[in-house]
């Protein structure tokens, strides 16, 4: 309807780069006057709209520009990193002396450094991340509608809302270095997420939960309706939900907090917490750390990909990584500067948020799909838990202790019986990633991190 | 007449001010405002014994919002050009589908803030680099000495310096200075294969000098060291419900996660909180009186005026057991036609703003802390928490211990490794038994997460007994 297509996107993002070709090789000279060995900078500049609509109306429209330059300089063995949105002259000119006098005051750190030149990505692949449709505020208007009204008219129960939201936003990354290098690439992204609340009848007792989906193409995204449907079936199916007594169980976790447990290995295996003795994973590579049943992949180049990216916050080209292959872990997430400390090269993880130095970060990290649905893997289940929500923050690191607020559902002779919720589950990762019984045959990327439902041979679930 | 919303500081007029002001002003606009903010950060970490990274991040911007009915229209931009303004202010009104202004505004007043809960000489605030490296250097220094099993030591000092200015179409135009700065520290033990870590830090709206009073920044070297050592001897924790006495300070996370979210307006106004239809009505035991003090000088969650102008103020949220009053921002008072109550706040220039907490905390009862304890046959002592999370709609909260013990007989004995806790916000407090004496604020490291934003706050606690919470432990 009021789709447009800018058919001059192309022109103007190359005019806009090449201003920041500029722009970045400027501060960059200027950099090196002020003292500066090395140096990189990186420019983020990209435009969002998102529509919230709640119980049928429009609640907010939020329209913003914005852009920001981080820069980071190396004085010898010293370095410190800064960022402006503030792209004058003179105010990048004073943010160059500010950087190189900051480095001057920390101290020495043999490690430091850009990543050699040789090691700099030279192929630029298309990894289709950017979508040039601009949507109209009534078409993101109508979709948020849609999506809402579709959760309302899935169940009577669904009597209340915290709204849909539609968000579409685009930009760039421009990266460059004193070692000449210098890329760019585009991403776009389309959301819609819908958040119904449903009552229960007597009691009026309420629940709420969410369903969304997230694409890099507007054309991929699934129907409004589809996403309300999901997300009023996985409030209403909570109510009625109890407390159960406190046992020791085999628990099933669902996609999302079997991937959240994934994102728990993904911390485990940064090379930042190894360096720093913070991880429960330590000095593991080679070792068995997860059943056999666990592959898990780390892949940048994957196409379309939400985590998808031509090359990392230092330039190097992404790849696919073997994480954990058949229980063993065959490698850590690293960038430049904690590989060198853990005596590896970097796995191209860097990642790079503008005002901060890199650190590291996962792409695509998935755990491979095993044969069974979820159905079967539920079905092996005499007496149990299956998870669908973890909430808190009951995750040490160092230890791989384990102890998080959980709702689901309790599994009775394989079959899903009534909700659950104010429960707690534990363990310890360690024993946790071993004692992964079944895998699914389930994995949907919706984000970053991906898991198939996975099922745990036991762990403590606290109740009354 | 002097500036005192330091408009200067970027690079607009007043009269610029006032024309957008107008451009928002149309038929149906029932509220607007223009948000400025200017914001320095700043950060020196260290880590195995080098301070080896600074980082510094400049930002600068304009919010512009207008409201109708419960519609609210927001556009943000990092330039601040007259024209840049006029953008802002045509996308914001879209909401109202007006296409010119065509009502006369009231000219601002400029207000002067009505108090400064913070005064620190920018000089203060803002110390060279290298007194900030000696500072960590003399933490891992102190930590190390704690104990020769500290393998590790990571502390980091950050500091913001905003500036804001807010404009709003009835008719305030105000400015504050709002410093802000936090000492984080994380050990390291390690014996014999076991590795523990132990963290603390503290901080508010204080200058530089703050760390260095009283030794502040040796002791909470040696309180993240304390910890991390106790851990290495620390058991599993039990499992079950049982009954839980939480020290003084920062286990007021409690209150923050358990009533606190759900008595946020928004909510409430959307009737989507476990509390909404509660006031007047009783949510705790009648030995529970829970405020929430924005007024509370050099705290991290403490403010001259929220982000839309107004002065921040002390709100009663429960009396002696009965729920009383929400806090709110001028959107959801409006709306719900309740009192403005000073809590209205944003991130940045970037975000919308939300009714948010500022410090919530339980006032004092009359007991002696070791009488509670003494109270527990058998249970948990919590003295140290991490994060909390809370569902608004169904109540659920949960929180989890950092440092805790169990007791047995009436009396505190062996460490217990990290739990969480799990409880039912309406219901919890009404299992609050007895209150100690000594109610003490935290130090000063809380951030509050709601819509994707972050705010500093502070909690406080005196120590408590709930008769029974679900502890998540391994431990049946």
């Amino acid at each position: 309807m009021d789709i447009v297509r800018k058919e001059r996107a192309e022109r103007s993002i190359a005019v806009s780069n090449g201003g920041y070709a500029q722009l970045t090789a400027d501060v960059l000279a200027h950099a090196k006057q002020c003292g500066a060995t090395e140096a990189d900078i990186v420019v983020a500049d990209g435009e969002t709209f998102s529509v919230q609509v709640r119980v049928g109306a429009v609640d907010r429209l939020t329209k913003a520009r914005e852009k920001q330059l981080g820069l980071r300089v190396f004085v010898g063995k010293r370095s410190a990193t800064t960022s402006t949105s503030d792209f004058s002259k003179a105010s990048l000119d004073r943010l160059v002396s500010e950087t190189c006098t900051l480095a001057r005051a920390v101290v020495e750190d043999p490690v430091s450094g850009l990543p050699e030149a040789t090691q700099l990505d030279s192929d630029r692949p298309d990894l289709d991340l950017y979508d040039e449709t601009v949507l109209g505020a009534e078409t993101q208007i109508d979709w948020a509608k849609r999506g809402e009204s579709a959760a309302f008219s899935a169940d009577s129960r669904i009597t209340n809302s915290e709204g849909a939201e539609f968000d579409s936003s685009s930009g760039q990354v421009v990266l460059a270095n004193s070692h000449g290098f210098v890329g760019s690439y585009q991403s776009s992204s389309f959301s819609l997420s819908v958040s119904p609340i449903a009552t229960e009848i007597g009691t009026g007792a309420m629940q709420r939960d969410a369903w969304y989906e997230v694409q890099h193409k507007f054309a991929r995204l699934a129907s409004a309706e589809s996403i309300g449907q999901e997300a009023a079936r996985r409030a209403v199916r909570r109510l009625g939900a109890r407390r159960v007594a406190t046992n020791r169980v085999p628990v099933v976790f669902d996609q999302a907090t079997a991937g959240s447990l994934l994102a728990n290995l993904c911390s485990a295996v940064s090379g930042y917490g190894l360096y720093k003795r913070a991880s429960f994973l330590l000095d593991q590579l080679g070792q068995i750390v997860a059943s056999d049943r666990v592959t898990v992949y780390d892949d940048g180049r994957m196409v379309g990909g939400l985590g998808s990216r031509p090359f990392d916050g230092e330039g190097l080209a992404t790849r696919k990584n073997t994480i954990v292959e058949r229980g063993v872990l065959t490698s850590y997430l690293l960038d430049t500067y904690s590989g060198k400390k853990l005596g590896l090269s970097s796995t191209g993880n860097a990642s790079r948020s503008v005002g901060e130095s890199p650190s590291v970060g996962p792409t695509n990290f998935y755990l491979v799909p095993g044969v069974k649905t979820p159905a079967e893997i539920v079905g092996s289940v005499k007496e149990g838990l299956y998870l669908t929500e973890v909430i808190g923050f009951g995750i040490n690191m160092v230890t791989g202790d384990y102890s998080r607020g959980a709702c689901g559902f309790w599994i009775e002779n394989g079959e899903l019986t009534f909700p659950v919720e104010e429960i707690t589950i534990a363990g310890n990762l360690r024993q946790m990633l071993r004692d992964i019984e079944l895998v699914g045959n389930d994995l949907a990327f919706r984000g970053r991190i991906a898991s198939p439902t996975l099922k745990i041979s036991e762990m403590m679930v606290a109740g009354n | 007449m002097a500036d005192h919303v330091q408009l200067a500081t970027f690079g607009i007029t007043e009269l610029e001010v006032q024309h957008a002001l107008d451009r928002l002003n149309v038929r149906d606009v029932e509220y607007a405002d223009l948000y400025f903010e200017s914001r320095i950060s700043e950060s020196v970490s260290m880590e195995e014994g080098l301070v080896k990274r600074a980082a510094k991040s400049i930002s600068q911007g304009v919010g512009v919002r207008a409201t109708a009915g419960e519609k609210t229209g927001f556009a943000y931009s990092d330039e601040l050009t007259k024209k840049d303004l006029e953008i802002a202010a045509d996308t914001a009104r879209y909401i109202a589908r007006s296409h010119k202004g065509d009502r006369a505004v009231p000219l601002p007043t400029q207000r002067r803030p009505t108090r400064d809960l913070y005064p620190i000489e920018r000089a203060k605030a803002d110390v060279a680099t290298p007194e900030r490296v000696a500072l960590l250097n003399e933490i891992d220094a102190a930590a190390r000495r704690y104990d020769s099993r500290i393998k590790n030591v990571m502390a980091s000092f950050n500091t913001e310096y905003k500036v804001v200015a807010v404009a709003t179409s009835d008719g305030v135009l105000v400015g504050d200075v709002q410093p802000l700065s936090r000492l984080q520290i994380t050990c390291i033990a390690e014996e014999n294969g076991n590795r523990q870590v132990g963290s603390f830090g503290g901080g508010g709206r204080v200058g530089f000098e703050f760390y260095r009073d009283q030794n502040r920044h040796l002791n909470y070297a040696q309180e993240a060291a304390r910890e991390a050592i106790l851990n290495l001897s620390a058991v599993d924790a039990p499992a079950g419900a049982m009954p839980v006495v939480l020290a003084g300070g920062w286990p007021g996370i409690l209150l923050h996660e358990a009533i606190g979210h759900g008595l946020e307006a928004d909510f409430n106004r959307k009737k989507t909180s476990a509390f909404s239809s509660l006031i007047g009505k009783r949510v705790a035991s009648d030995v529970c009186t829970i405020v929430d003090d924005g007024t509370l000088p050099y705290r991290r969650g403490s403010l001259n005026m929220d982000d839309e102008g107004t002065p921040t103020g002390r709100t009663t949220l429960i009396e002696r057991g009965i729920l009383r009053g929400y806090i709110t921002d001028k959107l959801n008072a409006r709306l719900m036609g309740i009192a403005l109550t000073g809590n209205g706040r944003r991130e940045s220039y970037q975000s919308v703003v939300l009714p948010r907490m500022t410090n919530t905390f339980m006032l004092a009862g009359n007991l002696d802390p070791h009488d509670i304890i003494r109270s527990v046959k058998k249970g948990l002592y919590a003295v140290s928490f991490g994060g909390g999370q809370v569902d608004i709609t169904n109540g659920k909260f949960v929180f989890s211990a950092s440092e805790a013990y169990l007791i047995e007989d009436g009396k505190v004995t062996k460490p217990v490794k990290g739990a969480t806790l799990i409880g039912n916000g309406p219901e919890i407090l009404t299992k609050v038994s007895m209150v100690g004496h000594d109610l003490k604020l935290d130090n000063g490291i809380g951030t509050c997460g709601k819509d994707g934003q972050s705010v500093p706050v502070g909690v406080g606690l005196p120590t408590i007994k709930i008769d029974e919470i679900t502890v998540g432990g391994t431990q049946g």
